[in-house]
């Protein structure tokens, strides 16, 4: 009896927890599509005047589709530069033993620890004088202080996951290190590759305050672009759900890609 | 020709991992390296290959001194005791790379990889990737690497240890013939006394980063220069007790004692150590004649239609190896009848006095 009572109330927790969880975002949705009034005057769980107008504005109004190209464009630089320098490095972690290297290893991920705020405004001071203020690259690099200490604890994981006979093997037959290295190591690590490069696209894509401090017009992210919450025609709050809504693509996106990976990177106990 | 080490030894972060080693290998047929995890074996294939580079000393090969020359450029091929085949690669691929970074056209690797597959019974395989074989086929597949490589010199790193017990037998059948389709120098690291005995060739016992004894098998186990070679060749180790012989007797401190005759006959009276393997010691059975000792019986084993008996001989730890089933409690006083015609015996130094028997 008991066993049976129990059983038919064991997809109440999960429910629950997925309903937490997807409220948020699908309020996000529903206020997306409805109008800044119908927000501000009536609660409704669904759109009561359905429209696209608030997604119209974003894809016509430079201003804000500019910023998820600026987002976009620094992010995927950031992720290239991250895992190509990441590479090397986890490779030199994973195969040799140097001077002071796991003191250094730590020290990388130690990059992480400190908050982004702390490092504001020594950037800001640094990217003016260098005259790469408001740009993409600013912003790229200024990721690849957090994003490349990730790529490089990930791939040291993998890389290590990988047999050392493997090198040795592929020398013995006569592979040169660069042959080696881009025709055999990478695509069996190309797993660990994608978990780095979808870590590093998310971490680029959410971080807003470095973004933020570093870029004006040119270079402005969306994120930034959507904090202005009022704009010369009061409140708009159906825009800034759609914009919301569409912050989330790119990501989802990404992870409908790595999905498989995923949990492999997490049960080599990285990240 | 072939390989030859001179006064090679290497040094790691201050430890002696090979000792001053010179051994001049057998141009053709198995070279085995026998001894015990931890003996060196594998350092000193990764040695021969030029993996790693010698401390001290030179490596030689075909009259070339081969010292410092990088691996890619030494015609070598290795097969290890994990599986590493390349996991991106397929089977023809993985067997394929030696010969297409060598420059081969495609039409040659394809005549080339073909027989090899035939021989390790890969055909069907050939599409595969390696992480879809068996743990058996994976293996197959790196020693078909090795193979269709035209390489001098195949170092086989204990290669069937990670196998289970069918599929060992079954490859260490086959492995002289894969081998000896070509003429190549042959270095097989193994654990297993017995693995070096069926495989035949020259056998080089280690032991501790050391190369104890090199020469032809047969002759290494029959007449081991010292007890540590002796010990090395025998599994379980070879038993060993004191002796001291005394005109026409051999003598136990205990007063046991047997005739001396054979090959011992003409050695002086005095101390020595009498071995003797496993296999030719068994419980005595009401037998009253020969060499018959009392042991202490540590631990019996059963297995199958073997009995393995640990016994404690005056200090001494025993083994003796014997068919059929012989049920002992332990701690039971047994006598154990030891074939005097296949024994060794040492000098109080270790060193080999006069063996007898094979």
């Amino acid at each position: 009896m008991s066993t049976r009572r129990t059983a038919s109330f064991k997809w109440l927790v999960p429910f629950v927890y997925i309903v937490f969880l997807m409220l948020p975002i699908y309020w996000l949705l529903n206020m997306s599509f409805k109008t800044t009034n119908e927000i501000l005057g009536t609660f409704s769980l669904f759109p009561q005047e359905f429209t696209l107008e608030n997604y119209r504005a974003i894809f016509t109004d430079p201003t804000w589709y500019n910023g998820y190209i600026n987002s976009l464009i620094y992010v995927c630089i950031n992720t290239l530069i991250s895992v190509t320098v990441a590479l090397p490095a986890a490779y030199a972690f994973s195969r040799y033993r140097f001077l002071g290297d796991k003191h250094l290893f730590f020290w990388l991920l130690t990059n992480r620890m400190a908050p982004a705020a702390v490092f504001a405004l020594p950037f800001f001071q640094l990217y003016s004088a260098m005259n790469l203020f408001d740009t993409h690259i600013a912003v790229a690099l200024a990721h690849c202080l957090f994003n490349i200490p990730l790529a490089v604890w990930i791939l040291e994981g993998f890389m290590s996951g990988v047999p050392k006979e493997l090198d040795e093997t592929a020398y013995i037959d006569g592979y040169p290190f660069w042959k080696f290295f881009t025709k055999i190591f990478l695509p069996t690590i190309a797993a660990g590759i994608g978990v780095a490069a979808f870590f590093c696209f998310m971490f680029s894509w959410v971080e807003l305050l470095l973004a933020k401090t570093l870029t004006s017009v040119d270079a402005k992210p969306i994120a930034a672009v959507m904090t202005r919450t009022a704009s010369s025609s009061g409140y708009e709050l159906g825009l800034l759900a759609a914009a919301g809504t569409l912050t989330m693509v790119p990501g989802a996106i990404v992870i409908f890609f790595v999905r498989n990976y995923i949990a492999k990177g997490f049960a080599l106990g990285r990240v | 020709m072939a390989l030859s080490l001179k006064n090679v030894s290497l040094r790691v972060d201050g430890q002696m991992h090979i000792y001053d080693t010179s051994v001049e290998l057998a141009p053709t047929g198995f070279n085995i390296l026998l001894g015990t995890t931890l003996a060196g074996k594998t350092t000193l294939m990764r040695l021969m290959a030029g993996l790693v580079q010698p401390t001290t000393g030179e490596i030689w090969f075909n009259g070339h001194n081969v010292t410092g020359v990088p691996v890619q450029k030494r015609n070598v091929s290795m097969v290890y005791q994990q599986f590493i085949n390349y996991p991106n690669m397929n089977v023809f691929d993985n067997i394929a790379s030696p010969l297409r970074l060598a420059g081969h056209r495609r039409a040659e690797i394809r005549k080339r990889v073909a027989p090899v597959a035939e021989l390790l019974r890969l055909e069907p395989f050939l599409k595969r990737k390696p992480a879809e074989l068996s743990g058996g086929q994976q293996q197959r597949c790196a020693m078909a690497r090795a193979l269709a490589k035209d390489s001098d010199l195949v170092l086989l790193d204990e290669p069937l240890a990670n196998l289970d017990y069918k599929l060992r037998e079954e490859l260490r059948e086959e492995l002289p013939r894969l081998f000896a389709i070509r003429e190549r120098t042959v270095v097989y690291a193994t654990t297993e006394p017995s693995e070096a005995l069926l495989l035949g060739g020259y056998t080089a016992a280690m032991h501790a980063g050391r190369i104890t004894q090199f020469g032809p098998t047969g002759d290494i186990y029959r007449h081991p220069m010292d007890k540590l070679t002796a010990s090395v060749f025998s599994d379980p180790p070879i038993n060993t007790i004191p002796v001291t012989k005394q005109g026409q007797q051999f003598s136990l401190t205990d007063g046991t004692h047997w005739k001396v005759d054979g090959a011992y006959l003409g050695l002086s009276d005095g101390p020595y150590e009498f071995g003797v393997r496993p296999h030719h010691v068994h419980p005595a059975d009401g037998r009253s004649d020969g060499a018959l000792v009392e042991g202490t019986v540590l631990v019996a084993e059963i297995s199958g239609s073997e009995s393995t008996v640990h016994f404690d001989l005056q200090g001494q730890p025993w083994v003796s190896l014997a068919h059929g089933v012989h049920a002992f409690g332990v701690g039971e006083t047994v006598r154990f009848h030891i074939d005097v015609d296949h024994s060794m015996l040492f000098s109080t130094h270790g060193d080999l006095v006069a063996a007898m028997g094979d």
